[in-house]
């Protein structure tokens, strides 16, 4: 975290290890990779098309990802604490399935609204429940759960779409002092998250459950709860960036968010979170977001096919853990 | 008992090993004969193991040659040991747990390709054979889940003699056996004697090794100080030897004023653990809790803290019982534990000293929920000077520091919450001597600050030197209760070792 | 414990009783559940279910997880078909040779991530199932493979029979089945996956090769994907990049989870497997006469996949009830 605080009082001898300098720590840190990553592709695409030096481009762009990169924000602490969730693309559907069919059954908005995030929220818990109460492992509960959350989204919506009322449509294309709600909420809640997890004793906490679950128990944190608080964090967090889907696409269906599983994991990744737990930032996972959006809009304009952008992300994954990880242990020496 | 033959079996010259750049052995030569049961000896961390472990191919040597009969030999893996005639058999045996009996027997002794038929009856006939030759009585059929620790260490044993091992070493076997297991296992290594195979002994039980070895090898901090026939040394040499002084300088003196009962126990009761277990610590007092591994000590103290609660039984603090179900609680009453095996329940090995130190504390680090760098700072800096926690920097990861001075910092970080009630788990374990000298004084001091100290040790002179009463524990009963004017090695070993009554 | 009491308690038992079961009760319902006509159906529902379960079983025993399996369906059987499309004169035979051969190449792939650089198999599967799915539109061009350049012999042996009135594939899939078992427990590499998943850490010490039985539990996981491939091109008479194999791997883990093989490593039979299989060919077959709609489908696997973790905790109690029981 702080990296250049002044070093106390030196004792030297046995069982002293040499302080590293303040270069090695902070380019030996993946948000570094992600920020030179992000810059190069940046300059990569404006060869590709001046486009990319419009900020205001840029943005449209991100809305298209932007909710799924407010769900990684919260995954990247899920993942930070030891656990993973694959279910929140799938929890995304569903929740927003439920709170369309309300809504298009009559209920009044704010009720169908509260149903979505209810649904979103009781995701989390049954997750939570299975990993926390059951100890299972979160790996295989979430693809249970993703399964389950889709196929009942499935059986709620059937293969039609529900349209949604014309005031709720465009969510992102409202403007908030020039950026779109949408990735307007994306940036709030990374600093918000951000601050909590730098800076606050719950953040801390995260970081020491996900090192070491027993030691932290011992040590008197409530690793339960704090997980708990995560999971249910994260349903809800699917819930809203559903709805914000909802209202960017203007219908809903079953398949909405398919495979966005992929694409959470991957901007928490990218960002430099550890598989194992225990290591990453929010301001990694902020910069693998934008990395993603330029990539991906760089290969829409260069009129690659969806399917070639699918691979490339399958590759980026793959390559974003094997070099976090050996960011890591290199680290450790 | 046997004469050492002319011509070593197994021949160990200058053997040495180092970890990341510690020596944790130094140039052993050693000469084992066939036919005879060796014992080595040491305290924790003596390099006993370590040697153990290099004979049985886990471990190379950075330095030094065996040699096999006379023939210098390569032990590069466990598979190598075993085709070499020589298999070590852990404490807590290797074992897996889905497969037979029969198939763990085997697995790994046959060299043929991947796709070479299971001959699933002669195994099967052949396991069968192995353990009715030991005389124990294992269906071979079934799953080794559930098999009892005795009953691993036969089939260890069986797998031995199936490979026709010549030279077994056995880490530490005794140590979970009750004393009816103990003698099968002792009747079955002397058979095996005289059969002209080698056993190596480990142990920290003198009259073990007495009842069972031919010779005995003594290390300390890494050198082989003597081997002996076991007749040439008494209990006092060899304590002398593994500790390199009498006894009697480990002895510390602390004076503190004895008060008030602040932590009471009554009963204390987790079915298949612990049984009924009454003792009370007084403020400054320091109390040993003594006994075997896996006695259920550790249990016990982690159901006071609330790891894994008691489920009958009541503690109280200060008087007053209390219902403890998380170490949170435990810390908000002021008990602290510091826990027997630091890595796994004590540091966050990748996280900064700083943040290891403050971890129990969070209200001090962080008043609102928001963490004051100064404060969580200075909380550090100050436990460092006052511990001489030796380190380069406080944002240094604790992984980096050495064994003694990552146990002093969780030290710091439960002395940072003012407990009351000290839980110290073999506080010890795995630190230099010198570190060692410091955690004794600074666990003095404690007391005479009126904590009260609970302090389990596998340590006889820790107990001996630091307690003012002693508790033993065997096989989950609290068996002895000993001030610390009658204490002794002896006394306290025997009511450690397990009754013949007692055991099932 | 006696011969009939091992029998029941066996994890097979209950599977095979929950079938018999399940198929009382919606017999109850629509007693025409109990023909013979429906047991084609049941039994056509599983052949590429039953093959891939195989592989995927190997690969939990050892402790791992592969979610690519749909993906590798999908390519190599994509592969496959373009080259019976754009080289019509070749002997159809080789389909399999080929469909098989792209199958292991991709599950190597898996293994040496898995293995070389020490990644979780299910981040590394995550990825290479949305990598294969990609590679498979780019191959193919997002076009499909129409029926009419399936082979006509390869079509026929899903629904030409040699016995019985049950067509070739059944047979195959029961072939790879009893080979699997055959591998599983009678050869020294088999019970080799058995000792690894079931302690990772001693393995090695008994001589257990990890890295290449980590490669080869993924490469046999990819070569039955892939025999399961060129099989959905003769089901179903053609290769599409979205829906071929899309979402298989969740009937697939289903099957081989309720069918008792732990997610912990080390504990799984192919009897179970095929019972696990047959158990989710009977809910598939059952779905349509309750009237209830295939969309249901993922729900139930999901459902299925999370009642099985629920089993396998409770029997891991049991043992480690009884371990503890035997050592105080």
């Amino acid at each position: 975290m702080s990296a250049a605080e002044t070093t106390p009082q030196r004792i030297a001898g046995r069982g002293a290890a040499p302080q590293r300098s303040l270069w090695h720590v902070i380019l030996v840190r993946p948000e570094t990779m992600t920020l030179v990553l992000l810059v190069l592709a940046v300059i990569l695409a404006s060869q590709l098309s001046p486009f990319f030096l419009d900020i205001s481009y840029i943005l449209r762009s991100f809305t298209l990802s932007a909710e799924f990169a407010i769900v990684a924000l919260v995954l990247t602490m899920v993942i930070i604490a030891g656990e993973i969730d694959l279910s929140p693309a799938a929890n995304m559907a569903l929740s927003t399935c439920l709170f369309a069919w309300a809504q298009a059954s009559g209920v009044p908005m704010p009720i169908a609204i509260a149903i979505g995030l209810v649904a979103g929220l009781a995701m989390g818990a049954l997750n939570a429940f299975m990993v926390i109460g059951l100890q299972l492992p979160s790996i295989i509960v979430t693809i249970g759960t993703l399964t389950l959350y889709r196929g009942l989204a499935q059986i709620i919506a059937g293969d039609k779409s529900i349209r949604m009322p014309e005031w709720f449509i465009g969510i992102d294309k409202v403007l908030v002092f020039g950026v779109p709600a949408t990735v307007a909420i994306f940036v709030v809640v990374s600093l918000v998250l951000g601050l909590i997890l730098a800076g606050t004793i719950f953040g801390r906490q995260i970081y020491q459950i996900g090192t070491n679950e027993v030691a932290a128990r011992y040590a008197g944190i409530r690793t339960r709860r704090i997980k708990l608080i995560l999971f249910l964090l994260m349903g809800l967090a699917a819930a809203i960036a559903g709805m914000l889907t909802a209202s960017r696409l203007g219908s809903v269906r079953y398949d909405l968010g398919l495979g966005g599983e992929l694409q959470m994991v991957l901007m928490a990744m990218l960002g430099g979170t550890y598989i194992f737990g225990g290591r990453g930032t929010i301001l990694g996972t902020f910069l693998a977001a934008w990395l993603l959006v330029v990539v991906s809009t760089g290969m829409t304009v260069a009129n690659l096919l969806p399917a070639i952008q699918l691979t490339v992300l399958g590759v980026l994954l793959i390559v974003a853990i094997i070099a976090t990880n050996l960011i890591y242990s290199r680290a450790q020496r | 008992m046997k004469k050492a033959d002319a011509v070593p079996f197994v021949s160990a010259r200058g053997i040495s090993k180092s970890f990341a750049g510690i020596e944790v052995l130094r140039d052993v030569d050693l000469d084992l004969a066939k036919g005879e049961i060796h014992a080595l000896l040491g305290e924790n961390g003596a390099g006993k193991s370590t040697f153990a472990k290099i004979l049985a191919g886990i471990h190379l040597p950075t330095r030094g040659t065996l040699s096999l009969d006379g023939r210098t030999i390569e032990v590069s893996s466990p598979v190598a040991a075993q085709k070499l005639g020589i298999t070590l058999i852990h404490q807590e045996p290797i074992s897996f747990p889905d497969l037979s009996v029969a198939e763990n027997l085997v697995l790994g002794r046959s060299e043929d390709g991947w796709f070479s038929r299971v001959p699933w009856a002669e195994m099967t006939i052949e396991a069968q054979r192995s353990m009715d030759l030991l005389g124990v009585h294992i269906d071979v059929a079934r799953p080794m889940r559930g098999l009892s620790i005795a009953d691993q260490q036969m089939v260890e044993i069986a797998r031995a003699l199936a490979s026709d091992s010549r030279l077994i070493i056995m880490d530490e076997p005794t140590a979970p056996l009750t004393p009816r297991e103990v003698e099968t296992l002792f009747g079955i290594a002397r058979r095996l004697r005289d059969e002209g195979r080698t056993i190596v002994f480990i142990s920290h039980r003198l009259e073990e090794v007495r009842a069972l070895c031919d010779r005995v090898t003594i290390f300390r901090d890494g050198d082989k100080v003597a081997t002996d026939t076991i007749g040439n040394l008494s209990d006092v040499d060899i304590i002398r030897l593994m500790i390199g002084r009498p006894l009697k300088e480990y002895i510390h003196k602390h004076s503190a004023e004895i008060g008030e009962v602040a932590l009471e126990v009554q009963g204390l009761t987790l079915p298949g653990v612990f049984h009924d277990i009454s003792f009370s610590v007084r403020r400054g007092e320091i109390v040993g809790l003594g006994g075997l591994v896996g006695a259920g000590r550790t249990d016990v103290a982690r159901a006071i803290f609330g790891v894994v609660p008691a489920t009958g039984g009541v503690v109280k603090v200060d008087g007053k019982a209390v219902h403890i179900d998380e170490p949170e609680e435990a810390i908000a009453l002021g008990i602290a534990l510091v826990p027997e095996d630091r890595a796994a329940a004590g540091i966050f090995r990748t996280l900064p000293v700083e943040q290891n130190i403050t971890a129990a504390v969070p209200d001090r680090i962080a008043p609102t929920g928001v963490i004051r760098r100064a404060i969580e700072r200075s909380l550090a800096q100050d436990s460092v000077a006052k511990l001489r926690i030796r380190l380069a920097s406080l944002n240094q990861p604790i992984g980096e520091l050495s064994g003694g001075n990552q146990q002093k910092a969780i030290l710091a970080r439960w002395l940072l919450v003012d407990p009351s009630i000290l839980i110290l788990d073999e506080p010890t374990r795995g630190i230099d001597i010198g570190v060692k000298a410091e955690f004794y004084d600074m666990i003095g001091e404690l007391a005479s600050q009126g904590k009260a100290i609970l302090l389990i040790s596998s340590e006889m002179p820790e107990l001996l030197a630091l307690c003012d009463r002693v508790l033993v524990m065997a096989e989950g009963r609290l068996t002895a209760e000993i001030a610390r004017s009658e204490a002794s090695q002896e006394r306290i070993m025997s009511a450690a070792v397990p009754r013949v009554e007692a055991a099932a | 414990m006696n011969a009939l009491g091992r029998i029941l308690a066996r994890r097979e038992t209950g599977i095979a009783v929950m079938i018999v079961l399940f198929a009382l009760a919606v017999s109850l319902y629509k007693p025409q559940f109990l023909t013979l006509n429906s047991l084609r159906v049941i039994l056509l529902l599983t052949p590429l279910v039953m093959i891939a379960a195989m592989g995927q079983m190997l690969v939990l025993v050892a402790r791992h997880v592969d979610l690519s399996i749909g993906s590798m369906l999908g390519l190599s059987a994509m592969l496959t078909g373009m080259m019976f499309r754009d080289l019509p004169e070749i002997p159809w035979g080789l389909g399999f040779a080929v469909s098989i051969g792209i199958g292991t190449l991709l599950g190597l792939v898996n293994g040496a991530l898995v293995t070389f650089f020490r990644l979780p198999s299910i981040i590394v599967t995550l990825g290479t199932l949305n990598l294969y799915r990609g590679l498979t539109f780019i191959v193919s061009n997002a076009r499909q493979v129409d029926r009419q350049f399936i082979p006509a012999d390869l079509k026929g042996m899903s629904q030409t029979s040699p016995l019985l009135g049950i067509p070739w594939i059944i047979f195959m899939a029961f072939a790879v089945a009893l080979l699997t078992y055959w591998f599983a427990m009678h050869t020294r590499v088999g019970r080799q996956i058995f000792a690894l998943g079931s302690n990772p850490i001693a393995a090695p010490l008994r001589g257990v090769k990890v890295t290449q039985v980590t490669l080869l539990v993924f490469a046999i996981s990819g070569a039955l994907s892939g025999l399961a491939g060129i099989m959905y091109a003769s089901r179903w008479g053609f290769v599409n990049p979205s829906n071929t194999g899309f979402g298989f791997e969740f009937q697939v883990i289903a099957a081989v989870v309720i069918g008792g093989v732990s997610i912990n490593g080390g504990v799984g039979s192919v009897l179970g497997v095929m019972l696990g299989v047959l158990l989710m060919g009977c809910v598939a077959a059952a779905l349509p006469l309750l009237g209830i709609p295939g969309t249901a489908q993922s729900a139930i696997y999901g459902a299925v996949i999370l009642v099985a973790l629920l089993i396998d905790r409770s029997v891991r109690r049991q043992g480690i009830a009884r371990f503890k029981a035997a050592r105080a």
